[in-house]
């Protein structure tokens, strides 16, 4: 809304930007190595959380979710929110096909 | 009755100081047109996510169906150029990132290399990506295209992948589900691999605006879109990087 | 104020239309389009989606024609599939879904929240490019044959058997579908971003709480529909497998990504409607909307909770049957704020003021069938007894009752209470008010006797049936008849009455919304002041005390 005249926007400056490159860097090579690694059932897991740790710094810093407004930080939580709601009932679905015949 | 009339009164005060050319009739401030602006690209952004995200459910569905296809498919990218442009991709959403904050804080020479960086860098990711589908093409691995199951049901004669993983055969029925490992693997690269082509396209319009300096006088909203929109494919390429390349390796 | 109505009219001797105003603003045919302005692109959406409104309908009266008679005696059995398949893509698509939010919604949400438009105009008019991108070549399908997979593209029907153009109709759908986001995200923005000083959330109109609602749908299920279809197509034109049986894949799998879409899609093109008939009702009934915040979170109740039932549609398909039980469960959840509304509504009603102008007529109308439309919806998410009505013309009601009896009385209602805002000037009451029953009653008689075939067991999408089911079918066409009658006349009295109607003026219902304290038909920047919100939603008594004082003013 009109109103609010101050700039709102913080300026991230270079100093975070190069951690969170050697962080997703560090990352990168984190789930290479895991993947080599026999890990059985955690094997996913670990892929997978590590790559959601990487994007969680990408989002929080490179697109500066970390410094917005609350709005912001809820839009991003309701884009995860409905693409886990499409990904986890369809999977209630198949996950249960098999489980015993009616 | 005519009452058109009566907020008259008590009206807020309409204009503000100072109008830069850029600030649209509609809007009240730049603040408020900038807020607006970046909030639909957020928006647009979660169009993305849920766009991406039928094609990571049908992923899902189909790795936990036929999950050793799935290994062996796999094994058939390369690692090495897999995490090569991995990282090149990250850099790029590094220099994204930087030539934001050069737009920022108004510089103009460092907009404009940073910006000709992330060009560069995304077209060493396309190239990369080339090479590694022009080698799925050669071993037939493009599905509808004469697909053929010779690596999955006789892994020795592929020696390259064999050295490696030393994969047992594949059963001919689980064999022929890796056609559908890498339906997936184009899709899914292939929808990112478009993404990044549009965006290449707008950063060398950026450039060239850039270097008319643009973006650097306080008007800098299209570049912090644009690098939104830029690590948000860099965030798919990570998770495509570990769900296609790095199923097990070991 | 006279008894039984409140409009209340200039003096018509002196009164003109304002000279200056966002339709003579400019002229020429560019200046149309090319436009940024909200309220011309709204326009321009009115005239499209009635243009195809009038095809889809002449569909319905093909295939009411064709089950006149049990045999197929009107049309071949694969051209009657082309017809209901056309009928349904059209009317949902390209009807329903843009139907209130795209006309009354780009209309009125900036005015209504005191903006001079919306938050992207430029993507605004890209949307309706798109819509008519998608709209001529749906038409276009039609011309060189037209496709037969009913308008939910059931793989492996639509991947595998049929012939006909499922490309061509999928990528129009495609890029309906894409003009929707880009509504649903111009909404958002401008709700959260162009609000006007003093207008909270808390004061906003019901009509932008389910705008808002229906947007966030649109922008998050949609593109899964999109990737849906793209699916689709690569199966088709390549063989890729994902719904291919032959080769691993699950058919089953498109009719969860469709129906991810095509479930909140019902929400798309019901809460805008709801939307309408909150501002009806309360105008109507001279009170502020019964438990208004009950009223304004059941549009985000519906939002959310419709993203979690879509399996409904799949209960015989062979999902699972724990997930069957899941999906049951949860279908009977999303009833709840529908009947919050509802109930609602009704205690606005009691004790009001009420007159029964055309907008009221339809969006009585509205209770009623959506009433019974929502309940029987209700019979349908009961597992048990959908295995006994799905696919039958039981469904067929259901969705009529609800889409048609619903949405399509919420949009006549909606054109009918701001028609003296857009244009100006009053349409004609007595003649409205006609066509207003007897759309209802040629409602009813069309699509209630679809409830007793479908329980009788007559199933959906076929061009014969055995003879026993032929008076009800009778009915139902004739029915038809009168509905179309219905819907003719208004185009007809709303278009001489762009000429000759009555003069508006500002406010004829003594309305509160911001919308209707300007100019009619309103400035291209909508206010001459930016207005200021000073009070809460639907505060009669602040109208009453404005109207006091500006008399007061002016006598002086
Ligand atoms: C109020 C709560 C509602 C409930 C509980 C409900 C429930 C259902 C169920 C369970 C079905 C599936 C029947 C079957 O395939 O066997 C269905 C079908 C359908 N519903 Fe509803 N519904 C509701 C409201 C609506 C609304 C508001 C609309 C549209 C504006 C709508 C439009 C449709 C359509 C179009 C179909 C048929 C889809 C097809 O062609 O197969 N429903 N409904
Ligand atoms: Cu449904």
């Amino acid at each position: 809304m009109s109103g609010q005249n101050k700039h709102a926007h913080t300026i991230v400056g270079p100093r975070v930007y190069v951690a969170i490159l050697f962080a997703l860097l560090l990352g990168t090579a984190l789930t290479v190595w895991a993947s080599y690694v026999d890990l059985g059932f955690w094997n996913p897991i670990i892929a997978l959380a590590i790559a959601t740790g990487k994007a969680m710094l990408v989002v929080l810093f490179f697109m500066h979710v970390w410094y917005s407004t609350k709005l912001t930080k809820l839009t991003v939580v309701a884009g995860v929110f409905t693409f886990m709601i499409l990904i986890s009932m369809t999977l209630t679905d198949y996950i249960s096909r098999a489980w015993g015949s009616w | 009755m005519q009452n058109s009339q009566i907020h008259a009164a008590n009206s807020a005060p309409l204009a503000h100081e100072e109008h830069p050319s850029y600030l649209r009739h509609h809007f009240n401030s730049t603040e408020q047109q900038a807020d607006a602006a970046g909030f639909a690209m957020w928006l647009f952004l979660l169009t993305e996510v849920m766009f991406f995200g039928g094609l990571f459910t049908a992923y899902l569905v189909y790795r936990n169906w036929y999950y050793p296809a799935f290994v062996s498919g796999s094994h058939q990218l390369n690692v090495v150029w897999g995490t090569t442009n991995t990282a090149v991709l990250i850099l790029s959403s590094f220099t994204m990132a930087m030539g934001v904050w050069c737009a920022q804080t108004r510089r103009r020479r460092g907009l404009v290399l940073c910006l000709a960086l992330t060009f560069f860098l995304g077209l060493v990711f396309l190239g990369i990506k080339t090479v590694e589908y022009r080698e799925k093409i050669e071993k037939h691995h493009v599905p509808g295209f004469h697909y053929s199951l010779q690596s999955f049901l006789d892994p020795q004669s592929d020696p390259e992948v064999y050295k490696e993983y030393h994969d047992k055969a594949l059963v001919p029925d689980m064999a022929r589900h890796t056609e559908l490992y890498f339906s997936l693997y184009f899709l899914m690269t292939g929808m990112h691999a478009l993404h990044m082509i549009i965006g290449i396209g707008i950063l060398g319009f950026m450039i060239l605006r850039a270097r008319a300096g643009a973006y650097t006088a306080g008007h800098e909203t299209f570049v912090v879109n644009f690098g939104l929109y830029w690590h948000f494919i860099d965030i798919i390429w990570i998770y495509l990087f570990a769900l296609l390349y790095l199923i097990s390796r070991h | 104020m006279s008894a039984g109505t409140i409009v209340t009219l200039p003096d018509q001797s002196t009164a003109r239309i304002p000279k200056m105003n966002f339709l003579t603003k400019e002229n020429g045919l560019l200046s149309w389009l090319l436009t940024g302005d909200h309220k011309r692109i709204a326009t321009l959406y009115l005239i499209s989606i009635t243009f195809f409104f009038f095809i889809g309908g002449a569909l319905a009266g093909l295939i009411r024609l064709e089950l006149l008679t049990p045999q197929t005696s009107l049309m071949a059995a694969d051209t009657y599939n082309k017809v209901f398949t056309m009928h349904g893509i059209i009317m949902i698509f390209f009807f329903l879904v843009p139907s209130v939010p795209a006309t009354l919604g780009n209309f009125f949400i900036p005015m209504m929240i005191g903006a001079k438009d919306l938050a992207l105009p430029k993507i605004n008019l890209l949307s309706w490019y798109l819509y008519m991108a998608g709209g001529l070549l749906a038409l276009y399908t039609m011309m060189i044959g037209g496709v037969d997979t009913g308008w939910t593209f059931t793989t492996p029907l639509s991947t595998h058997y049929v012939n006909t153009n499922v490309l061509t109709t999928g990528l129009a759908v495609f890029i309906a579908g894409f003009s929707s986001i880009l509504t649903g995200l111009n909404f958002i923005v401008t709700i959260h971003k162009m609000r006007a000083p003093g207008m909270t959330w808390f004061r906003l109109p019901l009509f932008i709480w389910a705008h808002y609602a229906a947007s966030i749908l649109m922008v998050l299920a949609t593109p899964v529909v999109a990737i849906a279809i793209v699916l689709v197509a690569l199966e088709r034109t390549l063989g890729i497998g994902v719904f291919d049986p032959t080769k691993g894949g699950d058919p089953l799998l498109f009719q969860h990504l469709f129906w991810f879409y095509s479930h909140p899609a019902v929400y798309i093109m019901i809460l805008p409607g709801m939307g309408v008939i909150s501002e009806v009702i309360s105008t109507f009934s001279r009170k502020r909307v019964f438990g208004y915040t009950a009223v304004a979170f059941s549009s985000v109740a519906i939002a959310v909770f419709g993203f979690f039932v879509w399996a409904h549609h799949m209960f015989i398909m062979g999902i699972s049957n724990y997930a069957v039980l899941v999906f049951s469960l949860l279908t009977m959840l999303v009833a709840v704020p529908s009947a919050i509304k509802i109930f609602n509504w009704t205690f606005t009603l009691y004790k009001g003021s009420i007159t029964f102008e055309t907008p009221m007529l339809y969006a009585f109308g509205f209770m009623g069938l959506f009433t019974i439309g929502g309940m029987t919806g209700v019979f349908l998410g009961s597992s048990g007894t959908d295995i006994h009505l799905t696919e039958t013309y039981f469904i067929v009601a259901h969705f009529h009752f609800v889409m048609v009896g619903g949405m399509l009385m919420a949009f006549l209602a909606g054109i009918h209470f701001w028609w003296p805002k857009m244009t100006g000037r009053m349409y004609p009451e007595k003649i409205s008010q006609l066509a207003a029953v007897v759309t209802f009653i040629g409602f009813n008689l069309t699509f209630f006797p679809q409830f007793i075939l479908g329980m009788l067991g007559m199933p959906r999408r076929y061009a014969s049936y055995p003879p026993e089911f032929q008076i009800l079918n009778v009915f139902s066409t004739a029915g038809a008849t009168i509905l179309g009658v219905g819907y003719l006349l208004p185009v007809l009295y709303l278009i001489w009455s762009l000429k000759y109607g009555a003069i508006a003026g500002d406010n004829p219902w003594q309305a509160t919304g911001l919308e209707w304290q300007t100019q009619s038909p309103p400035l291209t920047e909508n206010f001459a002041v930016m207005p200021v919100m000073d009070h809460e939603a639907y505060d009669y008594e602040w109208l009453e005390k404005q109207q006091k004082e500006q008399g007061v003013a002016s006598a002086e």
